[in-house]
This record gives structure tokens, C-alpha cells and sequence, in this order.
């Protein structure tokens, strides 16, 4: 009565392989991948710190101090704020709706979802000018009332939603499919109403599958620059979020300062990876436990 | 709703949930993508067709897609190749390389593309070595093609890592009693099983770089007729507030990106015709 | 509390999973639904709890229509096949999810609670495990915890689906009896569902054996056994053996009427079939009556405290397959090859086209 008796085999992992190439070619093999990853994935991040760090610490403390690097943080930070709680409470609905439940033209649903992630971002970006700029469909009743969308934040952000938009839904969905609705509909039988099953029973179960697209969402909404790049305007100051900041001190030829700028964004994206990387394990630990 | 029936389900919510879920979905994505459709109606199919054959666009494409190929073959390889080193082999710091290769995912495109540029500039650090050689990458196609094979990588690797864990180990086995040498059996066991997945990650990656902007504008040199790929040419109408001519190349990049989208479903259903 | 369930019809598409299903349940009987996958013994039950809305018939509890009643008002226990253990909540909160959830006026104090989860953990011999969680438990205790979990809301019927279909032979057999021994002492209506004739014999108080989405008999293990009502529940209760437009026995049962043997009277004889038991069948070294058919010994197979013996009839051809006990088979001294005569005890004839 000590040990759990059953064992599900999790993955092949565990499995003692007998079936593999000999030492000589797996070196091989194995070299020229870390080989290319370090050329192609390493070096670039790395060289983001070099160059953010190269003229030291105080410069590059400098540069992030600068008002309108603030200001695009800020800005950067209200997109977020606005974008991920949206795209996450739309996930949550979208997934429950289609895992729980069979109906009619799911699969179409699912592909519509999905839609924004094969649109190029500057199409993402256009879209809205088109609805709302001064040649748009809305243009001429917006500026009458002085209401600005594009070239402006309620432009970002919608544009940020739009490219956004799928990641919580499409990690949910599929988690949510395998775990089935057998928890759901033993809690219903034990009593519990819709909304305690849904917070007792089925959130727990989706957890690291909800930080897993939140933080993938978030990481994109923060990081985005050709959809915004369209709808903002480049107004300094005003209508600038980090990446698109990072452009114009490139541009500007301020290393230094656009570096800086940007290894923000890169610790943000290995912090990302961090979290990804513990959600995912947490997620099929999940799985496996089914 | 008489189409949905009545649901053979105790679980409640199904008609608010799938409202608001169709709602949202109209609103932020399939009512102003419809814009850009209706935009482009407003041409005349005469006035649309000079517009998005116009040289300097051909030649946009040609880059653009041209570029995409290549990067997408270039990841095929080495993703199928990291995707096996990854599920297959142990080496020290296996757990990091393999977070790593979602880098692309998280990085900011901006970022990528401006890092990019400094490393393959003339001087850079891996530009330096190249210069003498003369190989030019920035500011070149040659650096289009190097920031596409940078954001599509993970598209291959995720796609086919899954495929190749899942693959049993008694398959090789039985490959192996039934006489087959290493060799044999990866050609005709193991590739027949992962070409699917290899081909849906070929064509993720080349959808995602024929769209990429960000990444590509710092590097590429951005030189019209040469290095000028479509999604740039349709910001630059846009800034001169040409919409007409942005709205419409957007048209035929939205349309490509559609048949993308339809042919990854078709190979996906196609990889799952053995499954149960 | 007796469960009356009257003509319900199931569509699944094209599939229809029960066709005029009635069936009647006395309180505080153990009722195994028995039949082959398919059969619509699942859907039956999802229909009793409330899970699934039958297109059309009524569930009644005790004399009452529950059929529009939501599951959450019917208060049935229902044990999944799988469990549906909550993965992330200990022993402990499993068990006492269905008092949690309650509304507050009607929510007993957490001591309550605890008092009366460690009752049950207790009767389902689980007290020292209230802090595991359900992936550290083996698969007959997480059936146990399952089975506590939906005792815990006091159900007026308690309905097992497959219960003991996921665990090995050994802890299947423990259980079963174990759940008879519950069920005496707490005597609730339960309906569980199977597709083992043995489990549904040894632990039922009446067995329902469907087929097909039709009820093909009801009555007590004795009765479906010994009295089948049709082929198909002769079939699924045992090993039979079949012949074809025989006429040569000689006590046989018609729809479980004794009836001459000789059934061409009124009978087409190339719809009738006979069934003999494998275990009916007697084997003798030498011709007792004329019921006897000499036959040759093909085959012996030794299955513990059992001797299947495989025999082909010399005047059909057809092949036997008998059953003895190790017993009988050592006093006979059967060695393969050599000539017998086999009496069938008992045989039924149906008039029907049941095929196996």
C-alpha cells in the first residue's frame, strides 16, 4: 500500500532505446544542429546583449530613461493590458464551446480562428486603416465626431488583438478535447452548477495550458511591429510602442539606445521562453496523469 | 437555435459561449477582413490586374516567394534534423537547445531584424568573415532569405518533434528482425511516416515568411526590383496613400495566404489517414 | 427507490442506440445491465442519470416523472467507467466535492463534512489515503474512492458504468464481491453495466441483457440462465454448442418450454437451431440410449480446474466442444483420437436467425 501500482508509460523518453545510429553519427548529427542553432538562434541573442551593453551600464541606463522611451513602454504596457485579458476571456469561451460540446461547422470554426495567424501583419495592420482611417469606411463619420482610431491607441490596439488573437483558443482547445467531459459531467452529478464545475473542476485541469497561450500572447501583443507599424502613425511620444521605438533609434543610427531598447523586448522573450517551457512540462504531466 | 438542435449534453453554457465566441471572431477578424475584399471590388478587374502586375510588384513577389521557398526548404532540412537530434539523442544542455528553438516565437520580430543586420553587416560579427569571401548577406536577397529561415525554423521542428516521439519503438524493432539495416529502415519506415508532418511544417514556414515584414526590412536593403519584398511594397502605396494599390497586392497576398491555409489542412488530414 | 423506465427511444444520427426500451426496477436491488459493446447498456444508464435526454419515453423515480429534471436535481450516484477522479483535488476533496458544492443554507459545516468523508473512506476501506492524490492511487482504489465519492451526496440510486472494466483479473474478482457485500449493507437501488456474464451472475440481484438496443430478457441470474428467452441470451450466458436442423435429441426446451425433440412439427427445419452447453455435454465410452452420437476426440485442451474436449461427430462432421471436470476426464482416461459417445443433457431449440 506504499507505492502508486499503476504507471501509465508516459512518453517514449523512458523507454530504453535499442534502435539508434552508431556514437560516430549521432555526433555527427548532433554537432551540426547545435552548429546551426548557435549560428542561427544563440548568436543573435546573444549579440542583442553585447551590442545593449557595449558602451556600459550607465549608457545603457541612459537610454532607457529617455521620456519617449518611457512613454512607448507605457504604451506598450496599456496594449498589453487591454489586449491579453480580451484574447483570453474570448480562449476560455471559444474553447469551452468547442471542446464540450458537438456541433455543425466546428472545423470551419476552428480554421477561423486560427485565420489571423496566416495573414501577413501588415495586412492585420491595413484592415483597420481601411475601416477606420480618413479614406476607410468609418473615416468621414469618425472625424466628424473627433474620434481618432487609426493613428492613434484604439488603432494598436485593435490591430495587437487581431494578431493575437487565436493563441489562448488554439492551446485550449485541444487540452481541453483530451481531458474529455467526464470530470464535468461527475461533478454536475455530485451537484456542483455550471460555474462551480466550471471553476473547480475544469480551470484547475486548463491551468498551464491558460498560462502556456497567455504568456505566448502577451510575448507577441508586447512585441508586435508590422501590424502596429501600420496603424500607429509613428507619432513620437504619443503612438510608439518599444519595437517600433527600436526602429526609429536604429534608424536614427543610435545603436547604442536601440539595442538597449531592445534587449528589454529580448529579456522579455527568454523570460517567455522560461514560462513556456515550465507550462508545457506542467501541461503534458497533466496529460499523462489522464 | 433550430440548426443546433437540441444538445445531447448535461454540460450548460454551449449557446452563450459559441455566441460570443462567433461575435468576437466577426468583429475583430472576419468583418475587416471582408473590408479588404470590398475595397478591392471597388476596382475595375482591368485596373485591378494592372495594379498587381505592375514590374515593380512582379518583382516583389518573385523575392518574396522566391526567398520564402528557399528558407522554407532550408528549415525542412535542418528542422527534421534538429527535430531528431532533439527526441532521439542525449547531450548535455538538450532541455535548453530545445527551449531555444521557440526563440522565434518570442522574440520580437524588430529585435530579430535589426540583430540580424548588425551580426551579417559587412563588419558584423559573422559579416567580417564573409566580406573577404565575397559573400554579401545584409542588405542583399541573401538576407531576406536568412531572416525567413530565422523566424520559420520552429514551424519545422514543433510540427515534426511530436511526430517522431510518437513513432513506437517496436517499429524499428520489428523493422530490424524483419532483416531491414539502419539505413533501410529510416528510408522506408521512418520517412514515409514524417514526411507529412515535414511538408505541413514546409508549408507553415513558407506561409509565415511570404507575410514577414518586421524581421526583413532592416536586413533586406529594401531596393526596389531587387530586394523589396510585397508586404513593404504595400506600406509604401500606403504611405503614399495610394489604397487603392495597397488594398489590392494585399488582396492577392490574402488570397495566397488562403490557399496556404487550405493546403496545410489538406496535408494535415492527409497525415492523419493511417490514424484510427 | 424503484426506477420505472418507460419506452424510451435513443437516436445517434443514424444509429439507433435504444428502440422502445421499458424496464422496471424494484428499490433496493442490485440490476446488472449486461450485453456486447454497442448494445446501448451505457446509453441506458447516461439516460437514467440524466447525462443524455431520450428523444422520447419517460424515467420515472418512484412514481415520479424526472425526465426533463436536470442531472444535478435527480440525485443519482454515477460511477464513471474511467472514474472521473478530479486530477488536481486529494482523496479527501474528491469525496467531498458533491457537500462543497452545495448551496450555503443547505451546506453542512466543514466538520460535518470531514466527519462524514472519513466515514466513508472508512467503508471503502480507504481512511489512510485521504491526502493522495487520484494518479498515486492504484486502479481498484481509485475505483473504491469513485464509489465514495458518489455515495457521499446520499444518492437515491447509485449507477456503475463498467466498474470494474479497467482493472486486472484479480482485483476485478476482490471487487466484485466486495461491492455485493456494500451493497447488502446499504441496500441503495443500483444499476451498474457490464459486458461479463460472470460478473453480472455473481454479483446481480437481476440482470437486464440487452442487444442491439433492445432489452432481450430480464429476470434473475437463475432465470437468464437457466431459462433463456432467446438465443442470443444463451449465447451470450455461456460457451454453447450449435446444430444445425438436428432432429435426433430428444428433451429439448423451446423458448425455454420443455417441448418434443422431433421439432419439424410446425417448425421449419432449416431456421431451427439446437443449442447444447458446452458443460451439457457428456461424454461415454460406451452407447447408453439412442440419444447418443458416436464421435471422435480431436482434441484436448487443459484449462485448470477444467478439460475442454473438441469432438467431431461422425455422422455430420460437425465439431463439439465439451466441458468436464478434471475429475470426469481422468476417470474416463480421453486420449486424443479415440471414439466416444456424447449425450447432450440439456438442449433448447430457437426458431430464429440468430447467428453468432
Amino acid at each position: 500500500m506504499s507505492a502508486p501500482v499503476t504507471s501509465i508509460p508516459t512518453s517514449n523518453g523512458s523507454k530504453k532505446r535499442t534502435q539508434t545510429e552508431p556514437a560516430a553519427v549521432r555526433w555527427l548529427l548532433i554537432s551540426i544542429a547545435l552548429v546551426f542553432l548557435t549560428l542561427f538562434l544563440a548568436l543573435p541573442l546573444f549579440a542583442v546583449f553585447t551590442q545593449a551593453f557595449e558602451k556600459g551600464l550607465t549608457v545603457h541606463l541612459e537610454a532607457l530613461k529617455e521620456p519617449d522611451t518611457l512613454s512607448s513602454i507605457k504604451l506598450t504596457l496599456i496594449t498589453a493590458a487591454v489586449t491579453v485579458p480580451l484574447n483570453l476571456f474570448f480562449g476560455v469561451t471559444a474553447a469551452w464551446a468547442i471542446a464540450k460540446f458537438s456541433f455543425p461547422g466546428k472545423n470551419l470554426l476552428i480554421t477561423l480562428i486560427d485565420l489571423p495567424f496566416s495573414v501577413s501583419p501588415v495586412i492585420s495592420g491595413l484592415i483597420y486603416v481601411l475601416i477606420f482611417g480618413l479614406q476607410g469606411w468609418l473615416g468621414p463619420w469618425l472625424q466628424a465626431h473627433d474620434i481618432r482610431i487609426v493613428f492613434a491607441v484604439p488603432g494598436i490596439i485593435l490591430a495587437t488583438i487581431f494578431v493575437t488573437f487565436p493563441f489562448v483558443a488554439r492551446e485550449l482547445i485541444p487540452l481541453m478535447e483530451a481531458q474529455g467531459k467526464e470530470e464535468e459531467e461527475a461533478a454536475l452529478v455530485l451537484g456542483a452548477s455550471g460555474l462551480q464545475t466550471f471553476f473547480r473542476v475544469t480551470l484547475p485541469n486548463v491551468k498551464w495550458g491558460i498560462i502556456y497561450g497567455v504568456i505566448l500572447c502577451n510575448a507577441r501583443a508586447m512585441g508586435e511591429f508590422g501590424a502596429v507599424s501600420v496603424v500607429s502613425g509613428h507619432i513620437r511620444g504619443m503612438t510608439n510602442t518599444v519595437p517600433l521605438h527600436v526602429e526609429i533609434l536604429y534608424n536614427e543610427y543610435n545603436y547604442t539606445a536601440a539595442f538597449a531598447v531592445a534587449s528589454l523586448l529580448a529579456f522579455l522573450a527568454l523570460i517567455t521562453l522560461a514560462v513556456k517551457t515550465v507550462a508545457e512540462w506542467k501541461v503534458r504531466q497533466q496529460l499523462d496523469n489522464n | 437555435m433550430r440548426l443546433f438542435k437540441r444538445q445531447n449534453n448535461v454540460l450548460p453554457g454551449f449557446g452563450l459561449t459559441l455566441g460570443f465566441t462567433i461575435f468576437y471572431l466577426s468583429v475583430i477578424v472576419l468583418i475587416p477582413l471582408s473590408a479588404l475584399v470590398f475595397r478591392t471590388s471597388g476596382l475595375t478587374w482591368g485596373e485591378f490586374v494592372t495594379t498587381v502586375t505592375a514590374p515593380r510588384v512582379l518583382a516583389s513577389y518573385k523575392v518574396t516567394f522566391g526567398s520564402a521557398m528557399i528558407a522554407a526548404l532550408i528549415n525542412s532540412v535542418f528542422g527534421v534534423l534538429v527535430a531528431w537530434v532533439l527526441v532521439r539523442y542525449r547531450f548535455p544542455g538538450r532541455r535548453i537547445v530545445d527551449a531555444l528553438v521557440d526563440l522565434p516565437f518570442a522574440l520580437p520580430t524588430a529585435v530579430a531584424g535589426i540583430t540580424l543586420a548588425t551580426i551579417y553587416s559587412p563588419n558584423g560579427w559573422v559579416g567580417r568573415f564573409l566580406e573577404p569571401h565575397g559573400i554579401k548577406v545584409a542588405f542583399t536577397p541573401v538576407g531576406i532569405v536568412l531572416a525567413m529561415t530565422f523566424i520559420g525554423l520552429p514551424f519545422v521542428v514543433r510540427t515534426v518533434q511530436p511526430v517522431i516521439e510518437e513513432i513506437e519503438i517496436e517499429l524499428e524493432e520489428a523493422a530490424s528482425c524483419l532483416g531491414a539495416n539502419r539505413w533501410q529502415t529510416l528510408q522506408l519506415v521512418i520517412f514515409p511516416m514524417l514526411l507529412p508532418s515535414i511538408l505541413t511544417g514546409f508549408a507553415l514556414s513558407f506561409a509565415r515568411a511570404v507575410g514577414e515584414y518586421g524581421s526583413i526590412i532592416f536586413i533586406a536593403g529594401n531596393m526596389p526590383m531587387v530586394s523589396e519584398i510585397t508586404p513593404l511594397l504595400i506600406i509604401t502605396k500606403l504611405e503614399q496613400f495610394d489604397y487603392r494599390g495597397a488594398t489590392a497586392i494585399a488582396c492577392v497576398m490574402l488570397l495566397t495566404s488562403f490557399s496556404m491555409l487550405l493546403v496545410i489542412n489538406l496535408l494535415q488530414k492527409w497525415s492523419r489517414r493511417y490514424a484510427d | 427507490m424503484g426506477i420505472e423506465i418507460e419506452n424510451i427511444h435513443k437516436q445517434f444520427g443514424a444509429f439507433s442506440a435504444l428502440g422502445d426500451v421499458s424496464l422496471s426496477i424494484p428499490s433496493g436491488e442490485l440490476v446488472a445491465l449486461l450485453g456486447p459493446s454497442g448494445c446501448g447498456k451505457t446509453t441506458l444508464l447516461r439516460i437514467i442519470a440524466g447525462l443524455e435526454t431520450p428523444d422520447s419515453g419517460r424515467i420515472l423515480f418512484n412514481g415520479e416523472d424526472t425526465t426533463r429534471s436536470h442531472v444535478r436535481e435527480r440525485r443519482v450516484g454515477f460511477v464513471f467507467q474511467h472514474y472521473a477522479l478530479f486530477r488536481h483535488m486529494t482523496v479527501f476533496d474528491n469525496v467531498a466535492f458533491g457537500l462543497n458544492v452545495r448551496p450555503r443554507q443547505t451546506r453542512p459545516s466543514k466538520e460535518e463534512i470531514s466527519e462524514k468523508v472519513m466515514k466513508l473512506l472508512r467503508l471503502v476501506q480507504l481512511e489512510n489515503m485521504a491526502s493522495r492524490y487520484p494518479s498515486q492511487l492504484s486502479g481498484g482504489q481509485r475505483q473504491r474512492i469513485a464509489l465514495a465519492r458518489a455515495l457521499a451526496v446520499e444518492p437515491q440510486v447509485l449507477l456503475l458504468d463498467e466498474p470494474f472494466g479497467a482493472l486486472d483479473a484479480q482485483v476485478r474478482a476482490e471487487l466484485r464481491r466486495w461491492l455485493r457485500r456494500l451493497h447488502d449493507e446499504i441496500h441503495v437501488t443500483s444499476v451498474f453495466v457490464t459486458h461479463d456474464q460472470e460478473e453480472a451472475l455473481e454479483v446481480a440481484d437481476r440482470i437486464v441483457v440487452m442487444n442491439r438496443g433492445k432489452i432481450e430478457q430480464a429476470g434473475t441470474p437463475d432465470e437468464v440462465y437457466e431459462q433463456p428467452a432467446t438465443a442470443f441470451v444463451l449465447n451470450f450466458l455461456g460457451n454453447v454448442n450449435l446444430f444445425h436442423g438436428r432432429k435426433s435429441q430428444r428433451q429439448t426446451q423451446q423458448g425455454g418450454q420443455p417441448a418434443d425433440a422431433n421439432v419439424s412439427g410446425g417448425v421449419d427445419d432449416t431456421q431451427a437451431v439446437a443449442y447444447v452447453r458446452s458443460h451439457d455435454i457428456e461424454i461415454e465410452r460406451s452407447r447408453q440410449d439412442a440419444t447418443a452420437l458416436k464421435a471422435e476426440i480431436r482434441h484436448i485442451q487443459k484449462l485448470g480446474p477444467a478439460v475442454r474436449v473438441t469432438l467431431a461427430i461422425e455422422e455430420s462432421g460437425e465439431f463439439l466442444e465439451a466441458e468436464l471436470t478434471r475429475d470426469v476426464y481422468q476417470n474416463l482416461g480421453l486420449q486424443q483420437g479415440e471414439q466416444v459417445f456424447v449425450r447432450p443433457r440439456q438442449v433448447r431449440v430457437f426458431v430464429e436467425d440468430y447467428q453468432i
